[in-house]
């Protein structure tokens, strides 16, 4: 089978082009009226008009209604789990006057040329599309009007749309909307400036939560069909064995025993990839049956020689030293105000900690899975990716094609976390299919495959130092974040945190202190690093939020008080007052840091938990706030530590401020599960290598929260908000101050002060196993 | 091998070697997906069915220890009034994010809404144990259970 083309390497190209946009910073590639935020003194694009996709409004792309009265709402952002296709329908519904059961919602393929950006992922689908959505929707409702003024011959201005019929004012003439859709759709679209879009008093369904899922009926009767659910006729079942270690290589394969199995069809050899290793495939060998089951067992007959290539003597644990080399020196400084280094020479009292995340696995509960199948010259591809255009784009440059000649539609994701960004396991199926003559191939990965073939959470190690003076405040603040960064994974030889990494919860820390500084020591990267949840936030937040507790607790002071001292009074801080010239991709001046947003989820917080209360011995309250996504988040997290370690938590609080809401209850479930998620990354999850190898493989070594160890109470507070405040993220912020609100209760209960993640061991001898039904 | 198994009521043949997992046969030979893949190794509930009424994990499950019994999955388990009440009170809450591992949980759910009508939390919590969510929907599969059982009961 042959490979790929190198030069047209389409995974590269989109990312470099991401990545070459933000080193230009102020190019102005063009002005479109429709997308993001553009101000007019500046060159600079900001939202979804600075992504490669852009922005569409064209209501003739998202909504068709049938005669029979059925909305059609095409929704071209992946479902993950947070509910966007509920919820940018909803928005469109809203503003089209449609009724919410008529509606019917389509994914659409992969196609950012025709539908916008559908990279889905930094928590930005509603937060970039919230209001090209509306325009949609409103835009629909203006062309169904001109169509009912037209058939009465009437001004347009005597007609109005309300709940899926136009009604004339004068004569109570009315029309469905499935009885004027064909003239409808030849009206004018209206011109930006000429779109109505409601007042917020008229909302029907944005920020009422009034809308049931669109698939919650197919998900609890088991027809929801995500990327693990494709068949084709005359599919084939392929599962790959791949080098265990990043950049091994095929010498030799023997696949005679493989082929023996019963159902067994081929076993084909996977071309590796040069590293870096991109979205390519990791090459190896598949084996090809007519069931999964016998690709399993045929997998487990092959016999395989690898040359395992320079990182076979990687090791996680020696890597520790590296980072705190890293750490314990000078490095590229990123932040600097005052002279942080004379600071901490001088007199006071001096603290210094440091803190470690693990790499992470994003385990989602749908492994990697895709199917491809080449037709008449045409590839069709069935992925669960949050990347839909990345993999058209792969798809295209693994087998020579053209853009047009390869559909990908995008099934359900049993889950991603970032994972499903990568679509690594979606050019094998292309492959695969390829090597059969074009016969559909559909690639399963095993939970074990996707443990040890991840792109990983970064492993970090972050340094923090200050001196507080006589009043027990901080004169000085130096940290060093050492972690590979995901660059890597795209450019050889990329060393240490980017601006969009450093960018996440570091670089743009709102507090009064008169020396600070940053710096990022360079990091090699010896595996896949790719964006999990929250991504560096989560590493940020949690030394950032113990140290500050660290801090309080020397200086005697309340954490809640001294921390809200040191945040100020409210003002609205221009993110680069701050150093932060990325702002996660968003306009300084729509997104400013508004400290007192910040004060407000902490205030929140605490009073809603009863912050200061008196506790038993081994109980107590841990406090984190972060900013992240363009959204405010505080928990405080109570805890009651047993004699043997166990952690029991009884409540979590949780407040949280996204600005509009637009789907509050899916608000309120994300926030649920980026608790239990940070739970797990607290107190469980660890991916560790030896001899280059993930030694990690399943869910009784790599264990995730489950329910009898989930807080006994999750309390949700959501900041009220006008829709004046643009959205921030939902999907993502509520994660990282999870892990150091628990920390910090620990050590409220305990005395005992954890800066190592999963704290899991340490604290007890409990081992999660499975309970077998 | 051709064996012979009833799954929601239906008589099926199905060509697959005894030891191939039921899971497998399920979703590619029979092709009733919704019964999941989660881990391959009993760990997560993902693949839950009943088979004889007992919660089961069918990716452990050799497709001879099914023949001959009856075997439920998600795809079947509204048909009684027990399986409805679960699924009715799932959508009530909304429980669901992903959904990817809801079947299995519902498949454990129905189970100990029949054993025990009236669970506490920690029945629930150990009823629930093996059956992982990674989008943590833990909070509102509880309060779904609780639901669904006072539903139950006040409509026997």
């Amino acid at each position: 089978m042959s490979t790929h083309d190198p030069s047209g390497a389409g995974g590269l190209t989109r990312r470099a082009i991401l990545k070459s946009a933000a080193a230009l910073g102020g190019l102005a590639l063009c002005v479109r009226e429709s997308g993001g935020v553009v101000l007019a003194s500046q060159t600079q694009l900001y939202g979804a008009a600075a992504d490669p996709g852009g922005v569409v409004d064209n209501p003739l792309v998202f909504v068709s209604i049938h005669p029979d009265d059925t909305v059609l709402v095409t929704v071209h952002r992946p479902e993950m789990g947070q509910g966007i296709r509920t919820s940018l329908a909803l928005v469109v519904a809203d503003e089209l006057e449609a009724d919410w059961p008529r509606v019917r919602v389509t994914q659409a393929p992969a196609d950012e040329a025709r539908y916008g950006s559908q990279d889905t992922d930094g928590s930005r689908s509603m937060r970039h599309f919230f209001q090209p959505m509306r325009r949609v929707g409103a835009a629909a409702r203006m062309m169904l009007e001109a169509a009912a003024a037209a058939r009465w011959g009437v001004p347009a201005s005597e007609v109005v749309a309300e709940r899926q019929r136009v009604l004339h004012r004068g004569t109570d003439r009315r029309l469905s909307y499935g009885e004027l859709a064909g003239e409808a759709m030849h009206q004018p679209i209206p011109e930006p400036r000429q779109l109505r879009l409601k007042d917020p008093a008229q909302f029907r369904y944005i920020g009422k939560s009034s809308t049931r899922s669109v698939d919650g009926g197919d998900i609890v009767a088991g027809r929801a069909a995500y990327g693990i659910d494709t068949r084709l006729d005359g599919m084939l079942y392929a599962v790959v064995a791949r080098p265990a270690v990043l950049g091994g290589k095929l010498v030799h394969y023997d696949a005679q025993a493989a082929l023996a199995v019963p159902g067994v069809v081929r076993v084909v050899e996977i071309p590796s990839h040069p590293l870096p290793a991109q979205y390519f495939p990791l090459g190896g060998v598949a084996v090809l049956a007519g069931n999964t089951w016998a690709a399993i067992k045929g997998r487990e007959a092959l016999k395989v020689q690898w040359d395992e290539g320079p990182n076979r003597s990687y090791d996680s644990r020696q890597f520790e030293t590296v980072l705190q080399n890293a750490v314990r020196q000078p490095a590229k400084v990123v932040r600097n105000q005052g002279d942080a280094v004379a600071a901490l020479q001088k007199g006071g009292k001096r603290l210094e900690a440091e803190y470690y995340l693990p790499f992470l696995a994003h385990a989602s509960m749908e492994p990697p899975a895709a199917t491809a199948r080449i037709l008449d010259g045409r590839c069709e591809v069935w992925a669960p990716v949050q990347a839909p255009q990345a993999t058209r784009d792969l798809v295209t440059s693994l087998l020579g094609m053209k853009e047009s000649d390869v559909t990908v539609n995008v099934t359900l994701l049993g889950g991603a976390f970032g994972r499903k960004s990568l679509p690594d396991f979606a050019g094998e199926a292309a492959l695969l299919s390829k090597a059969m003559q074009g016969r559909p191939v559909k690639v399963m990965w095993t939970r074990e495959d996707d443990i040890r073939h991840d792109y990983y959470q970064a492993v970090s190690l972050q340094r923090l130092e200050a001196v507080l003076g006589p009043d027990g405040m901080p004169l000085a603040w130096l940290h060093r974040s050492a972690a590979p960064t995901e660059n890597a994974t795209f450019e050889a030889g990329a060393e240490g945190e980017d601006q969009t990494e450093y960018g996440m919860g570091m670089i743009n820390i709102p507090l009064r202190i008169p020396n600070v500084r940053l710096e990022i020591p360079p990091v090699p990267a010896y595996t896949r690093i790719g964006w999990f949840r929250s991504v560096y936030n989560i590493a940020h937040g949690f030394a950032i939020q113990s140290f500050l507790d660290e801090l309080a607790h020397a200086a005697g002071r309340d954490p809640r008080d001294y921390q809200l001292e040191l945040i100020g009074p409210p003002r609205r801080l221009d993110p680069r007052s701050l150093s932060d010239e990325w702002n996660y991709g968003e306009s300084p001046v729509l997104y400013p840091l508004d400290t007192g947003r910040l004060r407000a989820v902490i205030e929140r917080a605490t009073s809603e938990a009863g912050w200061g209360r008196s506790m038993p011995k081994g109980q107590g309250l841990g406090l984190a706030a972060t900013y992240s996504f363009m959204s405010y988040a505080a928990a405080v997290i109570e805890v009651r530590v047993g004699s043997g370690g166990e952690i029991v938590i009884p409540r979590v609080d949780l407040a949280f401020d996204c600005g509009a809401q637009v789907n509050p209850d899916r608000i309120r479930a994300q926030l649920e599960g980026a608790c239990i998620m940070g739970l797990t990354v607290a107190m469980h999850g660890e991916i560790t290598f030896k001899d280059g190898r993930v030694q990690q493989s399943n869910f009784n070594d790599f264990p995730v929260l489950r329910m009898p160890e989930a807080p006994r109470e999750i309390r949700l507070h959501l900041q009220p908000a006008s829709f004046e405040v643009p959205p921030g993220g939902v999907g993502e912020p509520g994660l990282p101050p999870i892990a150091p609100a628990l920390c910090n209760a620990i050590f409220a209960a305990t005395g005992r002060r954890l800066r190592r993640l999963p704290i899991g061991n340490p604290l007890s001898n409990r081992q999660s196993k499975a309970s077998p039904t | 091998m051709q064996s012979e198994l009833s799954v929601n009521g239906v008589p099926v043949k199905v060509e697959a070697t005894p030891d191939t997992p039921l899971l497998w046969v399920l979703r590619d030979h029979l092709g009733l997906t919704g019964t999941k893949f989660g881990c391959g190794m009993g760990l997560c509930g993902a693949c839950n069915v009943h088979v004889a009424g007992q919660p089961v994990r069918t990716c452990v499950t050799p497709l001879s220890a099914a023949i001959g019994k009856p075997i439920t999955t998600v795809e079947g388990v509204g048909r009684d009034r027990v399986g409805r009440a679960v699924q009715e009170a799932w959508l009530a809450l909304g429980v669901a994010q992903c959904g990817y591992c809801q079947a299995g949980q519902i498949m454990s759910a129905v189970a100990l809404l029949r054993a025990s009508p009236h669970p506490t939390d920690q029945d629930v919590d150990s009823a629930m144990a093996g059956n992982i969510c990674r989008c943590g929907t833990y909070p509102r599969i509880r309060a779904a259970i609780h639901r669904a059982a006072e539903q139950l009961r006040s409509a026997p």
